[in-house]
């Protein structure tokens, strides 16, 4: 019986010739990150403990993007903590405000994923680098302040999860509407401890980009880690990265087998999926955004981990060009790196925004969860491109989160109410 | 180990957005997260806890972010074990990783209703509710895992495992 992907990174990691589901190892991790919520914990357990130095200061990502810039004077006392602690331990990869991006766009774009890597990283949305075939998956703090004195993680060997996506999708279906649909098909738990495998000529059609935003969300299905094949595409980013970077220098690529053993194969017509949103208040909760058009919106967020690269804003100011945002409703942009922002400033899309009326935010997880940056008042709801809908997600208890794709988000803030692009006139084709 | 209190019932996927919202993130004083435990799915839990009481929850218990000041939250609210029929991954590890002891018992979470007394015996792999007068045997934990509860938590296992280099 031959393997999956996933268990020959795992295998490589762990120095073993094969690994097998359910088996514990210990691996070797290549990158080990966490943010300034999850640091300072994670910073404060492993002095407690006793440690006094990192494995290795070139393979610790420590990312304040979630408060930053400091929101309030107890946000700020979080981040000092973890710039003091990168400057004690001279962490090479500490990003200050003006150079942070959000990390799960940030990391893979600045070069740091190789395939066949594996990162652990204090944020769930860790698994964000399936992406570029990386095994990569959320852990604590805890975990974070082990790997960093030890250079290794504990970790399950999962089963692999199938998912083949046949079809062409229609104009306006984005991977993240390939994958709210997939969300709402098997549950917020339909891939616990699972590893989730994207394959298919609809995911082999689709963007980087697009594909960042799937396996960013492998863990709304409770799913351990997402990942997509290596191909073209995959060796095209790798190569545009900064010259010496972990992905033009190092990795290993690995596939998986036609004999490989799947808990579960689940194969999905791209080309019947609709743009898709998820309801509140759990992602699996999904329809079709052309049955939301009673909704009514008072803020729609475009960006974040899940949507905040070029191509998202490619797609979103597709939409928006020429038109301007409803009245009603605040358009918050949140973009996911400061070379996303001079991209879209070099190319015009930040003015076609703007114009529009969209408010440009710095790149910051901020609104996502309710941080700052558009944080909702009781019953007010937002339609965004974000990964959670969950009760008090984006504010008040009493708000309301509706995740979409970029065009529907765009097509929203005109029209004031949920909306696809038909709806507001946008030319067939959009941005691919 | 055995617990004795009373349970505090919420259906499935209970999110760690509810159970700690990130408004309070800006601190990881156990004392200071105590106070908003469970804020956003029960307003009144804070106030209605008491050491040793017992959360008895549906499944994927703990989904969401990875944030592990929620196990500390709960922890230091005074309860002394979540009982769920089953645990989102990374507030599985947490919850080990803190000291919060867990335990999967799907068929107690069935019967238990709000404020009856359960009884959580870790040693024996029991839950007993008390107030029903009906018992229930919980999953144990994997081999790794019980080794490293064992241990004193994964920190303590690491220090064994990196030696003089780091500790």
């Amino acid at each position: 019986m031959g393997s999956t992907i996933t268990e020959k990174i795992l295998a490589r990691a762990s120095g073993l010739d094969e690994v097998k589901p359910g088996q514990i190892i210990e691996a070797r991790v290549d990158l080990v990150l966490a943010n300034d919520i999850t640091a300072p914990l994670g910073i404060a357990e492993f002095e407690k403990a006793g440690f006094s130095k990192v494995f290795d200061p070139a393979r610790i990502a420590l990312v304040p993007d979630h408060f930053t810039p400091n929101k309030d004077i107890k946000a700020a006392g979080q981040a000092k903590k973890v710039r003091e602690f990168a400057r004690k331990h001279q962490i090479v990869n500490y990003f200050e405000v003006g150079r942070v991006g959000i990390e799960h766009v940030l990391l893979p774009d600045a070069g740091m994923v190789a395939p066949g890597d594996v990162v652990i990283g204090a944020d769930s949305h860790t698994c964000t680098y399936g992406a570029v075939a990386a095994f990569s998956t959320g852990v604590g703090s805890t975990d974070f302040a082990a790997a960093m004195a030890w250079g290794h993680v504990w970790l399950r060997v999962p089963e692999t999860f199938k998912f083949v996506y046949s079809g062409t999708p229609s104009p306006w279906v984005t991977g993240k509407d390939l994958m709210l649909h997939t969300i709402g098909l098997i549950g917020v738990d339909g891939a616990l401890y699972q590893a989730m495998e994207f394959t298919g000529p609809a995911i082999e059609a689709l963007s980087m980009d697009e594909r960042f935003s799937m396996c960013n969300m492998a863990i709304e299905a409770g799913g351990k880690s997402g990942i997509v094949g290596f191909d073209e595409k995959t060796t095209r980013y790798l190569q545009s990265r900064p010259d010496g970077s972990r992905a033009r220098t190092a990795g290993q690529v690995f596939a998986s087998d036609r004999d490989a053993e799947y808990s579960r194969v689940l194969e999905i017509d791209a080309a019947a999926v609709q743009p898709t949103v998820s309801k509140p208040h759990l992602p699996s909760n999904t329809a079709a955004a052309a049955d939301c058009a009673d909704i009514t919106v008072d803020q729609v967020v475009i960006g974040s981990c899940t949507n905040g690269r070029l191509h998202d804003l490619h797609q979103a100011a597709s939409i928006l060009a020429g038109r301007k945002v409803h009245p009603d409703v605040r358009c918050i942009i949140l973009p996911g790196t400061q070379d996303v922002c001079l991209e879209a400033i070099a190319d015009g899309t930040m003015q076609t925004l703007i114009e529009a009326g969209c408010a440009f935010s710095t790149p910051t997880c901020g609104a996502c969860l309710g941080g700052h940056m558009g944080v909702l008042a009781e019953g007010e709801r937002a339609v965004a491109t974000t990964n959670r809908n969950f009760v008090g997600r984006m504010g008040h208890t009493g708000s309301e989160v509706y995740l979409a794709s970029p065009y529907v988000a765009a097509a929203s803030a005109i029209a004031g109410h949920i909306a696809t692009p038909e709806e507001v006139g946008a030319a067939k084709g959009g941005s691919r | 180990m055995i617990f004795e209190g009373k349970a505090h019932t919420y259906g499935r996927d209970v999110d760690t957005d509810v159970i700690i919202p990130a408004r309070y993130l800006t601190t990881n004083d156990p004392d200071e997260l105590a106070k908003h435990a469970m804020e956003d799915i029960d307003a009144e839990f804070v106030a209605r806890v008491r050491p040793g009481d017992v959360i008895v929850a549906g499944e994927n218990f703990g989904c969401g972010s990875s944030r592990e000041h929620a196990p500390v939250a709960i922890r230091a609210s005074g309860v002394a074990v979540v009982v769920a029929a089953s645990f989102a991954r990374i507030f599985y590890r947490n919850a080990i990783n803190t000291g919060l002891p867990i335990v999967v018992c799907a068929d107690a979470v069935t019967d238990a209703e709000n404020g009856d007394v359960m009884r959580v015996d870790l040693s024996a792999g029991t839950v007993e509710n008390v107030t029903k007068g009906k018992t229930y045997r919980s999953e144990a934990f994997p081999p790794f895992m019980q080794e490293l509860i064992d241990r004193g938590g994964l920190l303590e296992y690491v220090k064994s495992r990196v030696g003089g280099e780091g500790a």
